[in-house]
């Protein structure tokens, strides 16, 4: 098999540790294994937002749409619906995704738009310098809240279960070979497919410890069976200490 | 010229708009041109809702204060109107509703006739009024009753022998007070600025209209969706104006040809969109029907108001074309050329419309219209393309799409971007992006930009003076403009807007304008109202 280069000359400018490398490489082994069973790579297109997730457009060499905060859905829906053979993925932020361009993502898993959105839910912005997010659990001290949020956290997988996504999925930047499984089944998904990354921010939130005591992953868990997924979803609120289910928690099978 | 003009009114949900539409075909079928102007309030039931229908064996684009008929579903429509009775205007009314009293003059010339009874013996909608008073309307002017037939089976599509009944009854309690005659010309379809604007895009190669509804642009998302039933063509109506644009660039990046429609409002959410647009060099094709603001304003009347907006919207400095077309021909006309330019130089193309022309109707002649071509790019290549990693980007970043923060990358790209206004301004130069009417040698001028070619256009001939309309705003033709007011002593701009929009244009090109003559009450000058001005001046 020939070897497939994916990288580009663009320099990359993570930080040291941060989890978005852990995404880089799994995408990029999901990648390959598409091309080795036939998707073409320029069938492929990768849409990103802004914030320290987007770069990885930058930083692999297919068809990318680098677009703006919180819009990461629109432009993805835009590409699919113009070419439906297309396989888009979308890759964005929680502040991108769940903060900005919440209403998207929602009307987009209403609409079961057939395109996947991978979320690299550090829970604070980077990019911006240490911020609180959607994600952020109550009383997060950040430079916007120097005395902590008085705000709970959202619960995204629960809201795009209500909204209508018919593939949701959780993994971790500790978990490489978990995330390129869920990555390739969100792909291979027919409808629209989520997976929210618990990717850890070495300089602003640095949970790898955190996560890596309370993360497990789900065994025996029916993926179509909606009411257990809610509550396979609700066990953990981004907020309590509990434990983390990581996999697939809802897969909805259609009819053609 | 032989011209009429009909007024008929009641409240929102009697079918004003069908009715006025209905008239103008019968209009239509007897030979004449015809110009509808729609006044309605933001409501669904009630209120007070009028259109005046103006006839004429010329071409005509504007309304007249004045009306030789008056149809009056309500009383409202009555006292509202009286100003516009002239002695000789007939008034047509239900008279189980209507009292035609204290009428201006002692005027009496009323035909009564007792729709609600009609309606209720005939187990009639409510709706059906609308019916029965065009039947009044037709006997009254002389209309013989095949013309009417033929043209509801033309424009009904429900309930349609129940629909002539009602009418014949109208008609058959009616008399005559006139007669207007058939023309010996095949009239033109009358048909919106919002439909003449969706076909010129279509023949431009459409492939996706995206839109979220807001007067007056819903029209055209509501003609492409009919249009989509039975071709190709995708129509989407997403959550929101951001959406909208950020779908059209996703779609325009796939390579097919999308336009979005807004108002000022959603305007202001695509504005991100638009500078994204500029900087990903993604070719879309957004029109802008104007209303007046601030904020929601008057939603369902009319304004000239975002013409600075749209040549600033949108963060960053880049290349645009701004078009503004003046009539139905125009507006078919730009906005194909618009979606080519576009596509051609890979930029954001704004076609800037208003209440007036967007929701008017007018008679449309497409033999006038200069051939519009569905363009192909030449340059650009679209995923899949074999081999390729094709790359947009919203940084700013190297030809191959990759982000830089390079300085002499940044400067080499800005440069480029902005060459291609040159590059358009140039090729402008072979179009008619500057008009002339009227009294040529007058060395008074009027300036209009938009709907107001129309009444300008009817004012100029009649006074002797001399029109320049210019429908392409931006890259703004100063060439042409230049010449065009060679030689004129006294430079009139009419605009819809309370600071002389175009005027501040004109001062960007050391140009100076001696009187305006601005109109901001939501809405357009009737011809005699812009007379008097002029005559003021």
């Amino acid at each position: 098999m020939e070897d497939i280069n994916l990288g580009t000359y663009a320099v990359n400018t993570w930080c040291p540790g941060c989890g978005n490398f852990a995404i880089l490489n799994a995408i990029k082994s999901v990648l390959k294994s598409l091309s080795e069973e036939g998707t073409p790579l320029e069938n492929i297109v990768l849409v990103s937002g802004i914030g320290c997730h987007a770069k990885i457009a930058d930083y692999i060499n297919v068809n990318s749409f680098y677009s703006i905060h919180g819009r990461v859905v629109p432009a993805a829906e835009g590409i699919k619906i113009a070419k439906p053979d297309l396989k888009v993925i979308g890759f964005s932020g929680d502040g991108d995704s769940y903060g900005e361009g919440l209403e998207h993502l929602l009307f987009a898993a209403k609409r079961d738009m057939d395109i996947t959105m991978i979320i690299h839910d550090n829970r604070v912005y980077g990019l911006t310098t240490g911020q609180y997010t959607p994600t952020s659990p109550l009383g997060y001290k950040g430079k916007s809240t120097p005395r902590g949020t008085a705000e709970h956290p959202i619960n995204p997988l629960e809201l795009m279960l209500s909204s209508g996504a018919s593939f949701i999925a959780r993994g971790t930047s500790h978990g490489i070979d978990l995330l390129k499984k869920i990555f390739k089944e969100a792909i291979m998904h027919k409808g629209f497919s989520i997976v929210d990354v618990l990717q850890v921010c070495v300089t602003y939130y640095n949970m790898y410890e955190y996560y890596d005591k309370r993360v497990y992953e789900l065994e025996g868990h029916d993926p179509s069976d909606r009411a257990g997924a809610l509550e396979r979803i609700k066990e953990w609120d981004y907020n309590k200490d509990s434990k983390i289910a990581l996999g697939v928690f809802y897969k909805e099978v259609k009819n053609g | 010229m032989k011209e009429l003009s009909i007024l008929i009114g009641g409240k929102a949900g009697f079918g004003i708009d069908k009715a006025s539409s209905i008239i103008g075909d019968i209009m239509k079928n007897l030979g004449y041109y015809v110009y509808i102007y729609r006044d309605y309030p933001s409501l669904i039931r009630g209120g007070h809702t009028f259109s005046i229908i103006r006839i004429s064996s010329q071409k005509i684009y504007s309304h007249r204060d004045q009306v030789d008929f008056v149809l009056a579903l309500n009383q409202d429509t009555l006292n509202f109107h009286k100003h516009r009775l002239k002695k000789d205007s007939v008034v047509i009314y239900d008279s189980d509703s209507v009292k035609l009293d204290d009428m201006p003059g002692g005027m009496k010339q009323g035909i009564g006739i007792a729709i609600g009874k009609i309606i209720k013996d005939e187990n009639a909608s409510e709706i059906m009024r609308n019916t029965c008073i065009i039947g009044c309307f037709c006997k009254a002017a002389g209309i013989a009753w095949d013309v009417l037939e033929a043209t509801f089976r033309e424009d009904v599509a429900r309930e349609l022998e129940l629909n002539l009944k009602i009418a014949l009854s109208g008609y058959n309690g009616s008399k005559e007070s006139m007669k207007i005659e058939r023309l010996p010309e095949k009239g033109l379809p009358v048909i919106t600025g919002n439909e003449a604007i969706s076909r010129g895009l279509i023949k431009a190669g459409l492939n996706a209209y995206i839109s979220y509804p807001m007067t007056p642009s819903s029209g055209i998302l509501h003609y492409m969706a009919s249009v989509a039933e039975k071709s190709s063509l995708k129509v989407i109506h997403p959550e929101n104006e951001i959406a909208v644009i950020l779908m059209a660039l996703g779609f325009s990046y796939a390579g097919g040809k999308a336009a979005v429609g807004t108002s000022g409002g959603g305007f202001c959410l695509m504005t991100e969109g638009l500078s994204l647009a500029a900087m990903a060099e993604l070719p879309v094709l957004i029109v802008m029907g104007q209303r007046p603001g601030p904020s929601t304003g008057l939603p369902t009347y009319t304004s000239q108001t975002e013409l600075h907006f749209v040549l600033n919207a949108g963060q960053g400095e880049f290349s645009k074309f701004v078009a503004a077309p003046g009539d139905l021909e125009e507006a078919y006309y730009w906005s194909g050329i618009g979606l080519n330019m576009a596509w051609k130089y890979q930029i954001p193309a704004i076609i800037l419309s208003d209440k007036t022309l967007a929701e008017g109707n007018y008679s449309f002649d497409i033999e006038a219209v200069k051939e519009v071509k569905d363009e192909q790019p030449l340059a650009r290549v679209f995923p899949p393309a074999k081999g390729k990693a094709i790359k947009v980007n919203s940084y700013e970043h190297d030809e191959n799409g990759i982000t830089t923060e390079d300085p002499v990358i940044t400067k080499a790209m800005q440069d480029k971007r902005l060459q291609k206004e040159k590059a358009l301004s140039e090729e402008l130069g072979n179009y008619e992006t500057v008009k002339i009417y009227g009294n040529e040698g007058s060395r008074s001028a009027i300036v209009s930009w938009g709907s107001n070619k129309g009444v300008a256009r009817e004012a100029a001939e009649k006074m002797g003076l001399k029109l320049i309309h210019v429908p392409v705003l931006w890259p703004f033709p100063l060439k042409k403009f230049q010449d065009a007011i060679k030689g004129v002593e006294t430079l009139i701009v009419i605009e819809n807007n309370a600071t002389g929009q175009f005027v501040k244009l004109m001062q960007l090109f050391g140009l100076k304008a001696d009187k305006k003559i601005l109109k901001y009450d939501g809405r357009p000058f009737s011809v005699d109202e812009l007379e008097q001005e002029l005559k003021k001046l």
